[in-house]
C-alpha cells in the first residue's frame, strides 16, 4: 500500500489533499467536517484586520458545459467576513482538536510591515502550521491595494515575504497570482524574500457571463456585476503550466510548490505531482460535491501509485518536469500518423469533416450504398491527432508513431531556420 | 353462457390515466442533456432514416443552444407533421436505429422526444410560423384530410396556391385523429396539430364530401388545376373464415375508431376476455387499449413468430408491458357462437413451410372470447375513383400507382400515403404528400 504521507515545507499531513482557502475553510464547523471526511489539511480562509469586509449577494458565476455544471466558476467574494477573534479562537480549537492535520493561515492585510508583524503575532498564538499569504485575490482586495495588486508586482511580493520570515518562525507559503505575464517573476521573488513553498494558482480574473435580459454581467448584484475569480476543470491547463514553469526554472530548484486550480479527482492530483508539486489544495470540486469526494482522491491515487510502483509521493513527484521542454527542443522528424480501428467506427464522420475543413484532407469519406467507411489518407496526414480528439469513441482512432526515419531535429538545427546553428567546417 | 361485455371495468381516474399521454415530455432540463449526446454527426445516418429527410443533427444541437424556434422549424420544414411523428414515428426502426450511438451502446439519442421538444414549444408560443406566397391563382384539390393530405395542402399553400381539402369524415387529421393509439396522441393533439398546420391560410377544408359519391375524379380535373389523392386504406381485410358476422367480432380499426371518438371512455363496452388476430401496429394498438379499457385477458394471436410480426419489437414489448399475451404460430379456423353472440375461436397450430410462411398442422386448440378484433390488414378500396362506373386510374398491386414525383396514370393527378405502395407509416405519408406538393408547384409554375 502506498503511503501518501507528505512533509511539505516541513508541514506533515497524512495526505496530500488539502482544502484551499475559501468558503470550505472558513469556519470551525466546515473544518471539523472536512476533517472527519479524511482531508489532509486545510488552509484556513484568509483573514485580514479588523472590522471584517462585507460581501454581496449573489456571489458566484459559472459555467456549464453540454449539460455539466461548474465547468468552470467564479466568484466575486472578498476574504473572511467575520471577526479576526473568532477566527482565531476556531483555529486554536481545531489544531488543538486535529493534530495530525495540517492547518495553514492564509492571510492578507494592508501593505504596511506592522500590519503583518501584528496579526502575525495573534496568529502565531493559535497553534497552527504556517502561514500562506493571499497575493492572489483579483477582485474587491486588489483595488484596496491588497491581494493581487500585491502579487503583481514582483518587489512588494518579496518585501512582504520578507517582513513575515522577520516577524514569524512559521513556515511562509506564498501563494501566486496567475494574473501575471510571467508567474517566474512573483514566484522568483517569494523565493528571494525567503519564502519556504509556493502554492498556486489563486484564481483568474474572469466574467463568466452575461445575462442577456438584465444586460449586466453574472452574477448579478442588484442590476449590475463586477469581474470575478475564475477557478475550476476549467483553469487546470492554466495552472499545471504555470506550476511547471517553476518546477523547471533554475531559481526555483528546492522550493516546495502547492498546486491548485481545478483538482477535482486524483488523476488531476497525480498531474500536478508529476509536474512538480508536493501537495495539492482543492476548493471547487468541494464545493460542488462536498467534501466526501477525498475518499476517492485517496483511494484513487494509492491504487494508481500501487500499479505504478510508487511508494510515496516524492517517488514520482516531478518527473514529468524533465520532459516539459520548450517547443524549439521537440523532434521535428519525429513522425506519427492516425490510425483508424473500423471495428470501432461508429460512422458518426467527426474525424472526416474535422479534418476536411480544417485541416487537411487526410481522412476519406467512403460510400457503398448507405454504408459509411472513413479511411486515413496517409499520404496527407501530418499527425496533428485533431481526429483522434473529435472522435467520440475511446481508442477508435489512435496515433501511431512511424520508424525513425532520420536523425533528430531540431528547430535550433532546422535548415529553414535563419538562425541555425551551423557546424563550422573545421 | 353468455358473453361477458360491460362498460365501466375500470375507475375513472385510473381510466383517464389509462389514455393519458403514455410518454410524457421531456423535461428543458431532461432535454438540454439528452441533446449533448448527439454527436452533430457529419452526414448523419439518422437523416437519411427519416423518411422526411429532417436534418436532426441539426435541430437538436438548435435545443442544445437554446434556440427553440429555429430547432422547430428546421423539423417542421422537413415535416409539416413534425409533432406527432414525434409522438407516432417507430424511431426504433427509423431515425433511432441508424444513430451511432445505438452502434456504439444500444442507446440512441432519443430524437423522437428531442422533436416532440422542439414542436411542442413552437406551437405554445404563438401562430403559424410560415407565411405564404403571393397567390398564383391556381386552385388545386386535395381528397382526405389525413398527414398525406395536408401536408401536401400545406406546401401548396406555402407557395400561394388555393387549395380545397374535401375530406368524408367529419373531423380532419385521418388515422391520427381515427386510428393512432389514443395514448400516443392524447389531449386532443391530432385536431391541434391540424389547427397549426391550417393556420397558415389558403386552405379550406369541405367535411362531409366523398369522392366517388359527392363528386367523380373528372369533375375535380375539370374545376382545379391538380388533384392529389391522399385516400388511406378504406377497408379491412376479413378473416375469411365462418363466424365473422356474429356479435362481438369486429374490425379493429372500427372498434379503434370508437375508441378515440367516444365522448367518455367509461361508457364504452369491452369484453372481458377479447383475442385479436393479426401481427401488426393495429393489433398491438387494439390489444392494449382493450387492456387499458379493463378487458381481463387479452390475447394477440399471430400466425408465424414474433420476427415476422409487423409490429415492432418495441410494440411488441409494450403491449406485453400492458399485460397483453402474444401467441405465435396459430391461425383461425372458425368463430364460435351461441345464440348469435360470439364465444370462443377455434385456432390450428402451425408451423414454417419450405419458404417460412406458416402451413397448419392440424393440431386445433379452442380460446374462450368475448369479443375478437380482427386486424389482419387494411386494403385499399378503388371504388371512389371510378367515373361514370369505370376505373379511372391504374392500380398497382391493389393500390394507386404513382411514379417517383407521386404522378397517377392521369395527368394532373397525383397521389400520396397509404393508398399508393409503401410503408404504411404516418411520417411516409407525409413525405409522399411534401414531394407531390413539389412535383405539381414545378407543374404548375411551367
Ligand atoms: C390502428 C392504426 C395504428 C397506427 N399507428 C401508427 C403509428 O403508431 N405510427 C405510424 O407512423 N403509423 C401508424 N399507423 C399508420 C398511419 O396512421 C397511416 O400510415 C397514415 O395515417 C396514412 O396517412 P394517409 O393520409 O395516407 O391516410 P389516412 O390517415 O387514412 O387519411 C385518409 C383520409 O382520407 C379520407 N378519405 C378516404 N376516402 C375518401 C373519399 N372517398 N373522399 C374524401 N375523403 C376520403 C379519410 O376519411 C381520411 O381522413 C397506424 C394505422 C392504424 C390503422
Ligand atoms: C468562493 C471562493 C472564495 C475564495 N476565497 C479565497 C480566499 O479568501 N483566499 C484565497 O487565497 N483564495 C481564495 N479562493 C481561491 C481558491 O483558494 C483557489 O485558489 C481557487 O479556487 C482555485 O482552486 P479550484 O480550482 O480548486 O477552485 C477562493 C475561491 C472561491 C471559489
Ligand atoms: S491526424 Fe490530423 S491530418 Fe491526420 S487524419 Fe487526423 S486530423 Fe487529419
Amino acid at each position: 500500500m502506498a503511503d501518501l504521507a507528505t512533509t511539505f515545507a516541513g508541514i506533515r499531513s497524512p495526505n496530500p489533499f488539502w482544502l484551499a482557502s475559501a468558503p470550505p475553510t472558513d469556519k470551525e464547523y466546515n473544518v471539523v467536517r472536512a476533517f472527519e471526511a479524511g482531508w489532509g489539511g486545510v488552509v484556513w480562509k484568509t483573514l485580514g484586520e479588523d472590522p471584517p469586509i462585507v460581501n454581496v449577494a449573489s456571489r458566484y458565476g459559472a459555467v456549464s458545459y453540454n449539460g455539466a455544471r461548474l465547468a468552470g466558476f467564479n466568484n466575486i467574494e472578498l476574504i473572511t467576513d467575520r471577526p479576526l477573534q473568532v477566527n482565531l479562537d476556531e483555529i486554536a480549537r481545531v489544531k488543538r482538536n486535529w493534530p495530525d492535520r495540517a492547518l495553514v493561515v492564509s492571510l492578507m492585510v494592508p501593505c504596511e510591515e506592522p500590519s503583518w508583524k501584528q496579526i502575525l503575532a495573534r496568529v502565531e498564538d493559535t497553534g497552527c502550521d504556517g502561514v500562506e499569504l493571499n497575493f492572489g485575490c483579483p477582485h474587491g482586495m486588489s483595488e484596496r491595494n491588497m491581494g493581487s495588486a500585491v502579487g503583481q508586482v514582483p518587489e512588494y511580493v518579496e518585501m512582504v515575504t520578507a517582513w513575515c520570515k522577520h516577524h514569524s518562525k512559521l513556515p511562509v507559503i506564498v501563494k501566486l497570482t496567475p494574473n501575471v505575464t510571467n508567474i517566474l517573476a512573483p514566484a522568483r521573488a517569494a523565493r528571494a524574500g525567503g519564502a519556504d513553498a509556493v502554492s498556486l494558482i489563486n484564481t483568474v480574473q474572469s466574467i463568466t457571463a452575461v445575462d442577456l435580459d438584465r444586460m449586466a454581467p453574472e452574477p448579478v448584484v442588484d442590476g449590475k456585476g463586477t469581474h470575478g475569480g475564475y477557478c475550476g476543470p476549467a483553469v487546470r491547463p492554466i495552472a499545471l503550466r504555470m506550476l511547471a514553469d517553476i518546477a523547471r526554472d533554475e531559481a526555483m530548484q528546492g522550493l516546495p510548490l502547492s498546486g491548485i486550480g481545478g483538482v477535482g479527482g486524483w488523476h488531476d492530483a497525480a498531474e500536478f505531482i508529476a509536474l512538480g508539486a508536493g501537495n495539492v489544495q482543492v476548493c471547487t470540486a468541494a464545493m460542488h460535491h462536498g467534501f466526501r469526494i477525498v475518499e476517492d482522491m485517496i483511494d484513487g491515487l494509492s491504487n494508481w501509485m500501487d500499479g505504478k510502483g510508487y511508494r510515496t509521493i516524492v517517488d514520482f513527484r516531478g518527473a514529468a518536469v524533465r520532459n516539459y521542454v520548450h517547443w524549439g527542443d521537440l523532434n521535428l522528424n519525429f513522425r506519427t500518423l492516425a490510425h483508424i480501428d473500423q471495428s470501432l467506427c461508429i460512422r458518426c464522420g467527426l474525424c472526416y469533416i474535422a479534418c476536411e475543413d480544417t485541416s487537411h484532407q487526410a481522412i476519406a469519406a467512403r460510400r457503398e450504398g448507405s454504408a459509411r467507411r472513413y479511411e486515413v489518407v496517409e499520404a496527407e496526414c501530418v499527425g496533428c491527432n485533431l481526429c483522434a480528439h473529435v472522435c467520440p469513441v475511446d481508442g477508435c482512432i489512435t496515433m501511431v508513431p512511424q520508424p525513425a526515419s532520420a536523425p533528430t531535429l531540431t528547430w535550433a538545427e532546422h535548415p529553414n531556420n535563419p538562425q541555425r546553428v551551423t557546424e563550422t567546417a573545421e | 353462457m353468455t358473453a361477458d361485455i360491460a362498460p365501466g371495468r375500470v375507475p375513472p381516474a385510473e381510466l383517464a390515466a389509462n389514455f393519458a399521454d403514455a410518454h410524457p415530455p421531456l423535461s428543458p432540463h431532461e432535454a438540454l442533456v439528452e441533446a449533448s449526446r448527439c454527436y452533430y454527426c457529419y452526414d448523419a445516418p439518422c437523416v437519411e432514416a427519416c423518411p422526411t429527410g429532417i436534418d436532426i443533427p441539426a435541430f437538436i444541437r438548435k435545443i442544445g443552444s437554446n434556440n427553440l424556434r429555429g430547432s422547430a422549424l428546421k423539423i417542421l420544414e422537413a415535416n409539416i407533421f413534425g409533432g406527432s411523428c414525434a409522438r407516432v414515428c417507430p424511431t426504433e426502426i427509423l431515425c433511432e436505429a441508424a444513430c451511432v450511438r445505438t452502434a456504439e451502446e444500444d442507446r440512441p439519442v432519443r430524437i423522437g422526444a428531442l422533436q416532440r421538444r422542439a414542436t411542442d414549444w413552437l406551437m405554445e408560443h404563438g401562430p403559424s410560423p410560415f407565411a405564404r406566397e403571393a397567390a398564383t391563382g391556381k386552385r388545386i384539390a386535395v381528397v382526405g384530410a389525413g398527414p398525406a393530405g395536408l401536408a401536401c395542402a400545406h406546401r401548396l399553400a406555402r407557395y400561394g396556391h388555393a387549395v380545397t381539402v374535401f375530406e368524408a369524415r367529419a373531423k380532419p387529421g385521418g388515422l391520427n385523429e381515427y386510428g393512432i393509439a389514443a395514448y400516443k396522441l392524447a389531449d386532443d393533439f391530432a385536431q391541434r396539430e391540424v389547427e397549426f398546420i391550417l393556420a397558415i391560410g389558403g386552405v379550406a377544408v369541405e367535411y362531409g364530401k366523398s369522392l366517388g359519391r359527392d363528386f367523380n375524379l373528372a369533375e375535380l380535373r375539370r374545376d382545379y388545376d391538380a388533384v392529389f389523392l391522399g385516400l388511406g386504406l378504406g377497408g379491412a381485410r376479413p378473416l375469411g373464415i365462418t363466424g365473422e358476422t356474429l356479435a362481438g367480432v369486429r374490425d379493429a380499426v372500427d372498434f379503434i375508431a370508437e375508441l378515440r371518438q367516444v365522448e367518455d371512455k367509461a361508457r364504452l363496452p369491452i369484453g372481458r376476455r377479447v383475442v385479436v388476430i393479426g401481427g401488426g401496429n393495429t393489433a398491438i394498438d387494439a390489444a392494449t387499449q382493450s387492456r387499458r379499457l379493463g378487458a381481463e385477458e387479452v390475447t394477440i394471436v399471430y400466425r408465424r413468430g414474433a420476427a415476422e410480426m409487423s409490429a415492432t419489437h418495441k410494440e411488441q414489448d409494450w403491449a406485453q408491458m400492458n399485460g397483453v399475451k402474444i401467441r405465435h404460430w396459430a391461425a383461425p379456423l372458425r368463430l364460435l357462437g351461441e345464440g348469435g353472440q360470439v364465444v370462443g375461436i377455434e385456432f390450428t397450430r402451425t408451423r414454417p413451410d419450405r419458404n417460412g410462411r406458416a402451413e397448419p398442422t392440424g393440431e386445433t386448440f379452442v380460446l374462450p372470447a368475448d369479443m375478437v378484433f380482427k386486424a389482419v390488414g387494411q386494403v385499399f378500396v378503388p371504388d371512389p375513383l371510378r367515373v361514370d362506373g369505370v376505373p379511372a386510374l391504374e392500380l398497382d398491386n391493389g393500390r394507386i400507382a404513382v411514379d417517383a414525383e407521386r404522378r397517377t396514370s392521369l395527368p394532373g393527378v397525383y397521389a400520396g400515403g397509404d393508398c399508393v405502395a409503401g410503408v404504411d407509416l404516418t411520417v411516409v405519408a407525409v413525405q409522399d404528400g411534401k414531394i407531390a406538393a413539389e412535383a405539381i408547384h414545378r407543374a404548375l409554375r411551367g
